[in-house]
């Protein structure tokens, strides 16, 4: 998923210019390219859909409101994305019957207190993306990405879901691209550890001879 | 230079993202050739990487965009301050 798959950064930048001159309505064309990576995000942060839902409108109404402070150093999805995801973080904060795990803990140079051995395999048969129209398997691979602890889950929502850069995802988060790659690293593997012996059921049968699944 | 299984492990997310330099790129590559364990390893993690990547895996609830519009007609709406 490309948060902003058409728009170039001078499409967005004459929009937004518009927008500010008065034509209001462009707004709706303006973040509709975003508007699933925010509902999204918002969802592996606060884990519940309605929740989510209002965070992304709210998030979406600030967007409109300080359109006048967007500067064009940043790329606009990935100004979108900061503000949604503060819009996110405060909701959590006021969850406060409800405590999360510390949400940003510096722990990227700290020896590890996780296991981030793979899982250990000789072979592995391809999961085909056609694999995907099974529910079982999509509920599959968002529970172990919902349960991942929050510094991990934020890297793999943003690099591997949003599809965002190492630097974006940096920005995005408020630490250095090293940290990410540390923790996407770890993330990835914590993913692989967990998913590898769900997912050999969906892998594509083998054939043998004349076509007989073996 | 001869890598081992513990060191591809450390760069198993890297090597996916084409973000190692092209010596140690090239020692993994050989290493991957002769042992079937990390080959499995980078496979499947490659393998998950892409289907987090699909669309389907997060289900987007129905009338979200159109809620999503309307609100924002509201806030469009309302004379500039
Ligand atoms: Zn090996």
């Amino acid at each position: 998923m490309t948060p902003q798959p058409s728009m170039s950064a001078e499409a967005t930048a004459q929009i937004i210019a518009k927008i500010l001159a008065g034509e209001k309505h462009l707004f709706h064309d303006l973040i509709r390219p975003l508007e699933r990576a925010v509902f999204v995000m918002l969802f592996s942060l606060l884990r519940n859909e309605t929740d989510a839902e209002d965070a992304a409108q709210e998030a979406f109404i600030k967007v409109y409101r300080n359109l006048h402070n967007f500067r064009g150093d940043a790329k606009f999805s990935t100004w979108v994305i900061s503000i949604a995801r503060n819009e996110g973080l405060g909701l959590l904060r006021k969850r406060s019957s409800r405590p999360e795990e510390p949400l940003e803990p510096d722990l990227d140079g700290e020896a590890p207190k996780g296991d981030f051995t793979p899982a250990m395999l000789t072979d592995w048969r391809e999961v085909p993306l056609e694999a995907l129209e099974r529910k079982e398997l999509r509920e599959c691979l968002c529970r172990a990405i919902l349960n991942l602890p929050p510094i991990y889950r934020d890297v793999v929502q943003l690099r591997d879901i949003d599809e965002m850069d190492v630097q974006e995802t940096a920005d995005v988060l408020g630490i250095t691209a090293g940290s990410v790659k540390v923790r996407l690293h770890r993330a990835r593997t914590m993913l692989q550890k967990e998913l590898v012996p769900l997912l050999k059921s969906f892998a594509t049968p083998k054939r043998g001879l004349f076509g007989r699944r073996v | 230079m001869k890598i081992d299984c513990k060191h591809v492990w450390d760069h198993i997310s890297d090597y996916i993202d084409g973000d190692v330099e092209p010596m140690l790129r090239a020692e993994i590559d050989r290493h991957l050739e002769h042992c079937e364990i990390c080959s499995a390893v980078m496979d499947s993690t490659r393998n998950v990487v892409v289907l987090m990547a699909d669309e389907r895996i997060f289900e987007i609830p129905r009338g979200y965009s159109e809620r999503l519009h309307e609100r924002l007609q509201e806030v469009l709406n309302e004379p500039r301050v």
